[in-house]
């Protein structure tokens, strides 16, 4: 910025100011056409904008992602030890080699992945079922007071009712086919939606909606410029124990469901395996089934949670 | 196109919070109402606004109803400045392709025509509160309601920012009700000072400040001393 020269023209200003009266600001109180005074004022909030200007906010560092790694290392080291000198049978308590091993064998015969991606895609289907009734069943219920006492303990109850117990019902009612797992996904993730979207809607400030008011927004546009933008944080957050649950559920369903013309998943890996006694398989099958789940959480819901927390200076560090 | 107040009361169960006030704010006129907290100031406000409704007595305002501004600028954090101000301009019908033009106008006049791309959080305080006239002047309403929109600013910010409500307001003539606690503010702003007494608020006392006071820092300390004193007294009468 060319400090020196706007100070000279300001100093300039002030000596036009002295000789002559009519823009003396003693005589006149500062009017609209009093182009100095207004261009001083505009230059002096600059300059206070300018030094009240937080720093960006650092990029994340290395640090991020050597230590939960690091961490995982030393846990698999502590893990390897305690099978080598701490157990005498390796098939009841196989270390991460052999886990490895076994992994290695079952990818290669094409088993891991065909129940990877039998899960995965069941999963992500069953989510986006539970997504599009718990979404409207949210806004329905945030919409009508009366809907909300009526139905909304129930919500909040089926959200702690295990979704496992669904199963026994699903078979009787679906026998072993996919839309036993596909329901039982369904009762464990929609809850957690349509409450996550409740508590959103509950956590808007209310000087949003006195905005809002205040601006004429009609009811419609109230809820589609202020309250859902708003409500936005606390559905992704009921988005992601959604997903959670879901997972969850499935794995429960594919683990007693088996047979029939339900296909092959991440739980029937793990079943077979108990049934066979192969503990290798079984540590590889739970450790598949973690995967999966920090897969998603990292590579979908972490990013879409930190852009959206980031752009409303919301994000850890983006304050700072 | 004058706000008249006549006998408003508003009481929110047993305890009433504003009692028998009554007064007409001519056109374009600047009117502080100065009072300690928790005297009704933001509850006559928010009547004015059409917010809360009065439980007795009547508000009449112009056809086209009070712009608001908030003491936290309440703008919407996912929203850039610019689009805070276009908003506004969209909850009153114009057009997507005139709206562009406008916020930038409306930034440009409280000297933010670079920060339009800024959202709230990286905003200072008083870049916020201008941003929020901004918006509250993109309403383009007869009648401009401020509810202490200086008072969690810094006083060197809060100076700037009085002058810029200043030049605003003697360009786009607007009338204008600014709800403060402060004295000094109130003396430096407003033509008429209204003083509201605490539970029930009602207005005790009302001082016309003529153009010379504003611009005579003598006699506006005068003032201001005398309105503190009455201002004072009004407090002391809760001490029992």
């Amino acid at each position: 910025m060319p400090t020196s020269i706007t100070s000279s023209t300001t100093i300039a200003r002030e000596r036009a100011r002295a000789t002559d009266p009519a823009t003396d600001p003693a005589a006149l109180p500062a009017g609209p056409d009093s182009r100095d005074a207004t261009d001083s004022l505009g230059e002096l909030e600059a300059g206070l904008d300018n030094l009240q200007d937080a720093p960006a906010a650092s990029r994340p560092t290395a640090g991020r992602f050597l230590l939960p790694l690091g961490t995982l290392a030393a846990l698999l080291s502590l893990w390897q030890l305690a099978a080598w000198f701490g157990s005498p049978r390796t098939d009841l308590f196989p270390g991460p080699l052999e886990v490895l091993g076994t992994a290695g064998a079952l990818a290669a015969d094409g088993r891991l992945a065909e129940a990877v991606a039998t899960s995965l895609q069941r999963g992500v289907l069953g989510f986006a079922l539970a997504l599009a009734i718990g979404t409207p069943l949210g806004l329905l219920l945030s919409a009508s007071t009366t809907l909300r006492r009526g139905l909304g303990p129930l919500v909040s109850g089926l959200q702690v009712l295990p979704s496992v117990a669904w199963v026994p019902a699903a078979i009787i009612w679906f026998g072993l086919t996919d839309a036993t797992v596909f329901f039982v996904v369904l009762m464990g993730a929609t809850p957690s939606i349509a409450n996550g979207f409740l508590s959103g809607v509950d956590l808007v400030p209310p000087q949003y909606r006195r905005l809002g008011t205040v601006l004429g927004a009609s009811r419609t546009q109230q809820l589609l410029r202020i309250v859902l933008p708003a409500a936005l944080p606390g559905y992704l957050a009921g988005l992601k124990q959604g997903w959670a649950f879901s997972w969850r559920s499935l794995m429960a369903a594919e683990i007693i469901a088996v047979g029939g013309s339900i296909g092959f998943g991440l739980g029937s890996l793990l079943q077979q395996g108990r049934d066979l006694s192969q503990m290798a398989v079984v540590v590889a099958a739970i450790l598949a089934i973690l995967a999966v789940g920090i897969a998603v959480e990292l590579l979908v819901f972490a990013p879409l949670e930190r852009r959206l927390l980031r752009r409303r200076g919301l994000a850890p560090g983006a304050g700072r | 196109m004058s706000i008249v107040i006549e006998n408003l009361s508003k009481d929110y169960g047993a305890a009433p919070v504003l009692s028998g006030i009554s007064t007409t704010i001519a056109e374009g006129e600047f009117v502080a109402v100065l009072g300690a907290s928790g005297c009704g100031k933001s509850t006559l406000l928010n009547v004015i606004a059409g917010l809360e409704p009065p439980s007795a007595g009547s508000v009449g305002v112009p056809a086209g109803g009070a712009a608001f501004m908030f003491q936290d600028a309440a703008l919407l954090p996912w929203l850039t400045a610019r689009a805070n101000v276009e908003l506004a301009l969209e909850l009153r019908g114009i057009p997507r392709a005139a709206r562009r033009a406008r916020a930038g106008e409306l930034l440009e006049l409280v000297h933010l025509a670079d920060a339009g791309a800024k959202r709230p959080h990286e905003l200072s305080g008083g870049m916020r509160q201008r941003a929020s006239l901004a918006r509250a002047l993109g309403q383009d309403r007869p009648v401009l309601l401020m509810d202490e929109p200086f008072a969690a600013l810094d006083a060197i910010t809060r100076d700037l920012l009085h002058d810029e409500l200043e030049r605003i307001w003697r360009a786009h003539r607007r009338t204008v009700l600014f709800v403060t606690h402060n004295v000094r503010e109130a003396v430096r702003l407003g033509q008429r000072v209204l003083l509201l007494s605490s539970r029930p608020g009602r207005i005790a006392a009302e001082w016309e400040i003529p153009g010379h006071v504003r611009t005579d820092p003598a006699a506006q300390a005068a003032l201001t001393r005398d309105i503190t004193q009455r201002l004072r007294e009004e407090i002391r009468h809760h001490a029992h």
